[in-house]
Formats: C-alpha cells, sequence, structure tokens
C-alpha cells in the first residue's frame, strides 16, 4: 500500500483483516493437504480431523463477513480501500469454499477407506499436487498485492480442467473396465471434481486480486481446457 | 486494538495540597484588589463630577427666578397718549419710567419730598418695568386710564440682595435707605421670587436682570444646523468613498493619517481658518451664525469621517458578497445594503459630533461671535452670539448679578449636551441590528 | 468505464447533453505575488453537477470565484487565461460583470440573507435586474423560487418576517431560492452545507440533485461523500493545480493519480 492513513487506527483495522483472510487461507490449505493425505495413507483418522476442523473455517468467514461489515459502515472506504476490502469479503468466500471442498474429499476417503484400495488413486493426488501449488501461489499474491503472479496462476487454471478432464476419462475407463470399481470410481470423480472446484475458486481470488490492484475487472474470458461437457471428439 | 492509557502520578495533580490552596487564596486576594483598583477609579471620577456639577448647580440656580415687586401702577392718559391718537408710534415712544416713578411714590408717600430717597427708591425697579408697562399697553391699549397693581422686575442690585448673593449694606450698590425700602416691601408683602422668564426669552444685556440667552441658543442652533446640513452629507460621502470605492495604496493611508490628525487639531486653529476665507477672502457677514457654522463643520468633519467609516467597516464583509454575488453593482450594494446597516452608527457618530461642536467657543470667538449682540437673530447671516461664547461674555462681566447667570448658561449648555447624547444612545438602542 | 453493459441505465443519470457550459482553459490566479492557481484547464458541462473537492489551500474556492468573477473584489487579485461561458470569455472588457453575475449566481458557505424580510431577499435580484417590477409579476417569480428551493411549504405565511429569523438549513434555502430568482444559467456553491446539520444537508443535497435539470451546478465541498453522492463530475485540486478530474463514480473507486487516491482514501498528511 502507498503510504499510510492519517488515522492510524483505520491501518490497523486494515492489516487486522488482512491477517484474518492469511489465517484463513493457511487453513485452507492444510485442510486440502490433510484430505490429499488421508486419502494417499488410507488414514480415517487425519480424514475425521479434517472434517471437524471445517467448523474453525466458517468460524473465521463468519468473522471477516462481520468485520467487513463494520468497516464499511464506519470508515466509508473509497478507492482502493474500498476495492481491497469488498475484495477481502470475496476472498473469504472462496477461502471457505475451498475449505468446505477440502471436509468434503475427506468425507469421501472416509467411505473410500472401507473399501479395497483402487488403481486410479494416484490420478487424484496428481491434480491435488497442482492445485495446491496453485493455491499457494494464489495466497502468497494476495498478501503481495502482485498481479503479475495472480495473472499467471489465472492462466493456469486452463492446465487444471485438462488435467480433470484427463482424469475423468480415467475413470470412466476404469469403470467401464471392472463394475466392482464403480462405486470406488465414484467416490474418486467426486473427489476430483471437488479438486478442480478449489482450483476455479482459486482463480477468483486470483480475479479479486487484479481487480484490487488495477481496479477494473478481468475482461477476458477465463481460458477453459477441453470441457467434459463437450463431446467427444471423433474416435480416430 | 491498542489503547492509549493515560495515567497521572498523584504529584502532578492540579489542585491538592497546601501549596496549591495558599495559590488559590493568593489568586482571590489579587482579584479582589484588582476589582477593588476599578471601584475605587469610578468613585473618584464620580465624586469629580459631583463636585464639579454640585458647586455649578449652587452657583447658578438662583439666575432661573426673579425678584418681582408690587406696585400701584396708573395708566396715566396724560403721560402715555397726551394727544389721545392712541397711535402705535405715540404709545411705544411714550415715558413710561414717569408711570413707575408715580407709582413708586404712590406706594411710598413719605418719598414724595425727599429727591435722594426718590433715587434711591427709583434704584429698586428694573428697566425692564419700563418695557413691561410698553409692552401691556401696546397689546391693550385700552388699559389706559386704568389703575392696576403690577408685578415690576426688581433692579440687579436688589435682585442679588434678596437672594442673598450680596450682603445687605453698601456693597451690593443700594444706599442704606434703598435697603429699608426693600425691608419694608418685603415685610409689607410686595416682594416676590418668580421664574425668571427673561432668562430665556430675552437677548443679550447690560443689564443683568434683563439678560438672556435667547439670543445665544438661537444663533447656536442656526450654527449648528448649518453644520450638520454641510457636515453629514460631505463626511458621510467621504466616509462612503474612502471605505467602498478608494483602492488601498499609499495615498489613500494618506489620507487617512491626516483625517485623524485633523480630528485632534485644537478648533482654535480652524477659527483662524475661517477667519482668513471666510471673512477676509470671501467677505462673508462678520459674527454670522453662518460663519460659526461653517467653522464648526470643519472641526466636526474628521469625526463624522472617522466615525462613519467605522460604522461602515462594521457592517459585515458578507452581506456586500451577498449583494454583489447577485449581480448588484457596488453602488447598488452600498446604498440598499451597507447604508442603511450602518446608518445608526454613523448618526450615533454625528450626534457626538454635534455635540461636541455646541461647547466649542474658540472658532467662534475667532470669528467675530463674541460681539455684544443685542438682538435674537432673525437669519443666520445677522449678528449673533452662541452658548459657549455667551458663557465666556458673562463670565468676564463685572457685575455681581451676571455670576450666577454665568452658571445658569453653562447648566443649559450641559443640558443641551445631555439632551444630544441621550437622542444617540436611544438612536443607537433603536436601530441596532442583530445579524 | 461502468462495470455494467451500456444498454442498461445507471440510476441517477439523466440523459444529458454533453454540451459545455462553462470552460477554463490555462487559467491562473495570483493574489500579490502568490500564484494561488496554477494553469487550470477544466470544462464544466451543462445539467451537471461538477464537484470541486482538494484539501484546504488547494485553490478549489479561489477557481469557483473566478467563473463569476468575484475575484475581482479582491484587492490584487489577477486572473490570466481564457474562462468561457457558452463560448465567450467573461474576462472580456466589454462584458458587463453585473450581468454575468445574475447569470452565473453564488452560494456562500455561510447562510447570508440580508436582514429584510423573505420576500424581499427574494425579490432584490429581480428587482435590481429589472426582471419584474413589483404586484402579481414579482409575486410569481418569488413564490417559484421559494418553491423551487423547497421552501415555500414552509414559509408561505411568513414571508414579511426577517430572513434572519429562520434556521440555519432555511437559511440557506432561501439564499438557494434569492440566487435562482434572477433566472441565472450557472449555480456557483461554496461548500453550501459545512454550516448545516445532516436533515438540512440531505434537503439541500436533494434539493442540488432537482436543480440540475434546469442549471449548470458547481460545488465546492469538503466531504468527500457529499461529492460522490451529489456530483457526476469531480475534480480534484491541490496546492492550486487541477490534478485529476473525471466522472465521480471512476474518481472515488479507481482513482489514476497517486494524490487523488491519498487524499480520498485519507493518506494525506
Amino acid at each position: 500500500m502507498n503510504g499510510e492513513h492519517t488515522v492510524r487506527s483505520y491501518d490497523e483495522e486494515l492489516s487486522y483483516l488482512n491477517n484474518l483472510i492469511a489465517r484463513m487461507g493457511g487453513l485452507a490449505e492444510a485442510q486440502l493437504d490433510g484430505a490429499i493425505q488421508a486419502l494417499v495413507r488410507r488414514d480415517s483418522e487425519l480424514a475425521s480431523r479434517i472434517v471437524a476442523a471445517d467448523a474453525k473455517v466458517d468460524e473465521l468467514e463468519h468473522e471477516v463477513h462481520a468485520f467487513t461489515v463494520r468497516l464499511l459502515a464506519l470508515r466509508q472506504p473509497m478507492a482502493q480501500d474500498l476495492r481491497a476490502i469488498v475484495g477481502a469479503l470475496k476472498v473469504s468466500g472462496d477461502l471457505e469454499r475451498i475449505a468446505d471442498y477440502a471436509a468434503n474429499a475427506a468425507k469421501r476417503v472416509l467411505v473410500l477407506n472401507t473399501l479395497p484400495p483402487a488403481k486410479p488413486v494416484s490420478g487424484v493426488p496428481r491434480l491435488a499436487r497442482l492445485v495446491q501449488q496453485i493455491l499457494k501461489e494464489v495466497l502468497d499474491a494476495f498478501v503481495e498485492q502482485d498481479v503479475d503472479r495472480a495473472t499467471k496462476v489465472w492462466a493456469q487454471d486452463e492446465e487444471v480442467d485438462e488435467m480433470y478432464t484427463g482424469l475423468f476419462r480415467e475413470l470412466i475407463t476404469y469403470m467401464m473396465e471392472d463394475a466392482r470399481n464403480i462405486t470406488a470410481c465414484i467416490h474418486l470423480m467426486f473427489i476430483a471434481k471437488n479438486i478442480e472446484r478449489i482450483g476455479d475458486h482459486a482463480t477468483n481470488i486470483a480475479e479479486t486480486i487484479h481487480f484490487n490492484v488495477k481496479g477494473v475487472p478481468v475482461r477476458e474470458a477465463r481460458p477453459k481446457g477441453e470441457s467434459v461437457l463437450l463431446p467427444e471428439p471423433e474416435a480416430e | 486494538m491498542t489503547e492509549l492509557s493515560m495515567t497521572q502520578s498523584p504529584t502532578t495533580r492540579i489542585g491538592s495540597g497546601a501549596d496549591a490552596e495558599n495559590r488559590l487564596k493568593a489568586r482571590y486576594r489579587a482579584e479582589k484588589r484588582f476589582r477593588a483598583y476599578g471601584l475605587i477609579s469610578i468613585a473618584i471620577a464620580l465624586s469629580f463630577l459631583a463636585v464639579l456639577l454640585g458647586s455649578i448647580i449652587l452657583r447658578g440656580w438662583t439666575a432661573f427666578t426673579q425678584t418681582y415687586i408690587q406696585l400701584p401702577v396708573a395708566f396715566d392718559a396724560e403721560t402715555i397718549d397726551p394727544e389721545g391718537t392712541r397711535e402705535h408710534s405715540a404709545l411705544s415712544t411714550a415715558d413710561y419710567r414717569t408711570l413707575i416713578n408715580a407709582a413708586l411714590e404712590r406706594k411710598f408717600p413719605e418719598i414724595a419730598d425727599d429727591r435722594t430717597a426718590k433715587r434711591d427708591v427709583q434704584k429698586l425697579v428694573s428697566s425692564g418695568a419700563e418695557l413691561e408697562l410698553r409692552k401691556m399697553v401696546l397689546a391693550n391699549p385700552a388699559v389706559i386710564g386704568t389703575t392696576a397693581d403690577l408685578w415690576l422686575p426688581a433692579s440687579a442690585a436688589a435682585d442679588q440682595v434678596v437672594k442673598g448673593n450680596a450682603q445687605h449694606d453698601d456693597s451690593s450698590g443700594l444706599s442704606e435707605g434703598a435697603l429699608a425700602k426693600l425691608d419694608a416691601l418685603r415685610l409689607a408683602g410686595a416682594l416676590k421670587r418668580r421664574f425668571n422668564t427673561y432668562l430665556f426669552t430675552a437677548g443679550d444685556s447690560r443689564q443683568p436682570e434683563l439678560a438672556g440667552l435667547l439670543g445665544a441658543i438661537v444663533g447656536s442652533f442656526y450654527s449648528l444646523a448649518i453644520t450638520l446640513a454641510l457636515s453629514f452629507p460631505l463626511g458621510v460621502a467621504a466616509a462612503v468613498y474612502l471605505e467602498e470605492f478608494a483602492s488601498r495604496n499609499r495615498f489613500t493611508d494618506l489620507i487617512e493619517v491626516n483625517i485623524n490628525n485633523l480630528a485632534a487639531v485644537p478648533s482654535i486653529v480652524f477659527g483662524l481658518l475661517a477667519l482668513e476665507i471666510f471673512l477676509n477672502v470671501l467677505g462673508l457677514p462678520r459674527s454670522a451664525p453662518l460663519v460659526g457654522g461653517l467653522a464648526l463643520t470643519l472641526v466636526s468633519l474628521p469625526t463624522i469621517i472617522i466615525s462613519a467609516r467605522v460604522a461602515l467597516k462594521a457592517v459585515p464583509p458578507w452581506i456586500r458578497e451577498a449583494a454583489q454575488g447577485l449581480g448588484a453593482s457596488r453602488q447598488q450594494m452600498v446604498v440598499h445594503h451597507v447604508l442603511p446597516l450602518a446608518m445608526p452608527g454613523i448618526l450615533t457618530g454625528t450626534i457626538i459630533g454635534m455635540a461636541r461642536a455646541i461647547g466649542e467657543s474658540a472658532p467662534l470667538l475667532m470669528i467675530g461671535m463674541v460681539a455684544f449682540v443685542v438682538d435674537v437673530p432673525a437669519t443666520p447671516v445677522d449678528p449673533s452670539t452662541a452658548l459657549p461664547v455667551q458663557v465666556y461674555l458673562w463670565a468676564a462681566s463685572p457685575e455681581r448679578a451676571f455670576v450666577e447667570r454665568t452658571s445658569a448658561a453653562i447648566l443649559v449648555l450641559l443640558a443641551c449636551l445631555a439632551v444630544m447624547n441621550a437622542t444617540a444612545i436611544y438612536l443607537r438602542k433603536k436601530f441596532e441590528r442583530r445579524w | 468505464m461502468s462495470m455494467m453493459s451500456e444498454a442498461s441505465t445507471q440510476p441517477n443519470q439523466r440523459p444529458s447533453p454533453d454540451a459545455v457550459k462553462m470552460r477554463a482553459v490555462d487559467a491562473n490566479v495570483f493574489y500579490g505575488e502568490k500564484h494561488a492557481l496554477k494553469s487550470v484547464d477544466l470544462e464544466i458541462k451543462a445539467h451537471e453537477v461538477t464537484a470541486l473537492i482538494g484539501p484546504s489551500g488547494c485553490g478549489k474556492s479561489t477557481f469557483l470565484r473566478c467563473l463569476n468573477r468575484m475575484n475581482d473584489l479582491i484587492e490584487g487579485a489577477r486572473v490570466t487565461g481564457e474562462i468561457t461561458l457558452d463560448g465567450s470569455d467573461i474576462y472580456d472588457r466589454d462584458l458587463d460583470v453585473v450581468h454575468l453575475r445574475a447569470r452565473v449566481g453564488m452560494v456562500f458557505q455561510k447562510p447570508n440573507p440580508f436582514p429584510k424580510s423573505i420576500y424581499d431577499n427574494v425579490a432584490y435580484g429581480p428587482r435590481i435586474h429589472g426582471l419584474a417590477k413589483s404586484g402579481p409579476d414579482l409575486d410569481e417569480v418569488v413564490i417559484t423560487s421559494l418553491e423551487r428551493a423547497g421552501l415555500y411549504a414552509e414559509v408561505k405565511d411568513r414571508l414579511n418576517e426577517p430572513g434572519t429569523g429562520l434556521s440555519g438549513g432555511q437559511q440557506q434555502r432561501l439564499c438557494i431560492a434569492r440566487a435562482i430568482a434572477v433566472s441565472p444559467e450557472v449555480i456557483l456553491m461554496d461548500e453550501p452545507c459545512s454550516a448545516l446539520d445532516p436533515i438540512a444537508t440531505a434537503k439541500v443535497e436533494e434539493l442540488i440533485d432537482e436543480l440540475r435539470e434546469n442549471f449548470t451546478i458547481v460545488i465546492v465541498t469538503h466531504s468527500m461523500q457529499q461529492a460522490a453522492r451529489v456530483s457526476q463530475r469531480t475534480a480534484f485540486f491541490h496546492l492550486g493545480e487541477l490534478i485529476e478530474v473525471g466522472a465521480t463514480e471512476k474518481i472515488f473507486t479507481n482513482p489514476q493519480h497517486k494524490l487523488t487516491q491519498g487524499y480520498i482514501t485519507g493518506r494525506f498528511g
């Protein structure tokens, strides 16, 4: 930020807000990491802990919400301050959804662990690692208010979509191979979908960073990789 | 959030401890002393005023009364109008002194053969008595042939003895015989003191008992009227120009300094100026209230300009801005808004200026209003005198009776001043606006 | 500029012509030696409210007073550059200043009604400009102006009472009525609400919004919230220079200049 406010308590309040967001971000990252670990190691206890920890993230989101409303009422923020505060509100929403998806994935892991191990489990962690990297990158960019890093993240959404589509097809193949795989693969599908949604929310955060810094929203449409919603290309 | 806590150590608290109590007591004492100084100053000033006014009143109040002697007067037709024509010229030139002497003889039969006694007794009656009789006959010729007991004014010498201002002996100007007759009159109840109408209806006179302030009052009135008619428009116009239209530069600063100086110049200088220009160069009539008014205009103009400027300055600038913001020209702004709001202040200043002018004697002395003028001036170009000058003339006269009359004239002058100042205060209170 | 599509109409935006009512080109003002306003180029668009904001001593009031030549009344003030009204230079020698001030009216910071009756306050302008002599013509002008200023209902039974007896907010609306009684084209307002309480302020702001239909308004204000609420264009002044001017919503959500940003967010000082 360029310069400090004449009224010091205003700056203190803004940094408190950023602090909350940072904490939420850390928690969301930890939730995602924990869910993937639970999946890979088939650790039900970890999974349960992840599910329980989601309450904390929800609590933080409520706090951010209340604090933002308070700031808007009491400080009448303008220009960059207004964008930053509205941005924080949006980002907290995104982070809360990210943590939700991580907890949902952990729930599915609990169910998966009651089934025998399935082979395509390896595809999911790969997708998860990419999304984890994106999430970390975007959260760092948010703290730094770095538009360039945010733009890079924003462009990576295409990669996530492509990877997800590939995983989708892989899972369908496994399901067609052996009917006993279907239950496990469906759960894996949902987990993969959750992770892909986490990637989308991370891209949302990148767009918010852009608006915060530049003052105008991102113009172009998000680059979408091949979508599962499009009909399959003709088999060669 | 951080909190800024203010903790005070007990030793830095104000208002506690023996030290603080002593300081408090000292402060109260100092305040009492301060107020006492003010009260003492006022008391001293008031006592001066009381002494001054008291001495003037004591000396002068008797001048407002005049001793009258009751005499049986026969309007003898033979003496007044021997030819019986009842013509105005005949009636006015008749010898009314004879009638008075006859009346005195009638009153004191014993003086019939004593010429000395006759002369003594005649000194008791004022020559104004003759004028009284003449007035009566001219007003109503039918009184010719009648006899009446009339109250006639006593002479100044007799008057002073009766009032107690003169000793009951030779120093009063009356002989022993005259004094004895005076006592006899008093015992007979033929002596009365009435209100001294001469003081306010007659012009100046060598005889104190006939001397009045009317000439001076009218002369002062004319002078002041001319002063007001000239200095008010000139002063207000000059102030308006200097305050509203002139630009602030060295030249206008110089003008302002000079006006302030002029306000402090001794008024005799203006008298000299008036003498030279109005009398010598322009040849205006000497001793006229016209010239007096012109001289007093010079005296009061700086005062009016200064007070008018102050009044104009006191009009708040936002009134002017509002008017000009609406598209009023400078002249419209001044005439429609500034002048009406400044008028109370201007009027107050003008009246105070006039009150000062009425008491100025030096310039009037220079232009000759110190001459002995008997007639009441009919127009402003007739020779005249003015109140302060009249005071000076009477103060310089040797007659004992003029002593009380001088003080009476001073009282009349002070009364005029008081009325003018009261009018100023009334006007100011009435028109004061709050914005 | 807007985030919504062009097809939708924004609230509080009437279709207004883009005509320029007043224009300043390279305007400079000197008070003696002091260079109070430096090279200002600014357009005032017709039927719009333009707000001038900036810290104390930045020249916004000075600029405002140039528009109706009130700076002429200050000793030692010198104005250079070109300021035009409908294309003609207002500092032209042949132009009647008195007539200019009837076309460009002014409302001041401290309500300053004349110490006359309410009727006479409003009637003064039309009288001196010969717009209406007396009687029913003048009555109509006075009543219309008071109605337009939103004051008539409150004072209609006491038109002969002194204007100074009204409350602060009413006095200011009286001054506005007085200004519009001469049918100006532009109304200049120098911090008109700074002496008023919030309710009176809101009434005046509503009035400004209504007046926009018939007049062009330029308002100087210390309150950024007021500028944001009331104006369509905002100009930010700093130390005698015009730093940034643009649509109000852009200035307050995404100003371009660092100084503007700093001032608006309270980072000055």
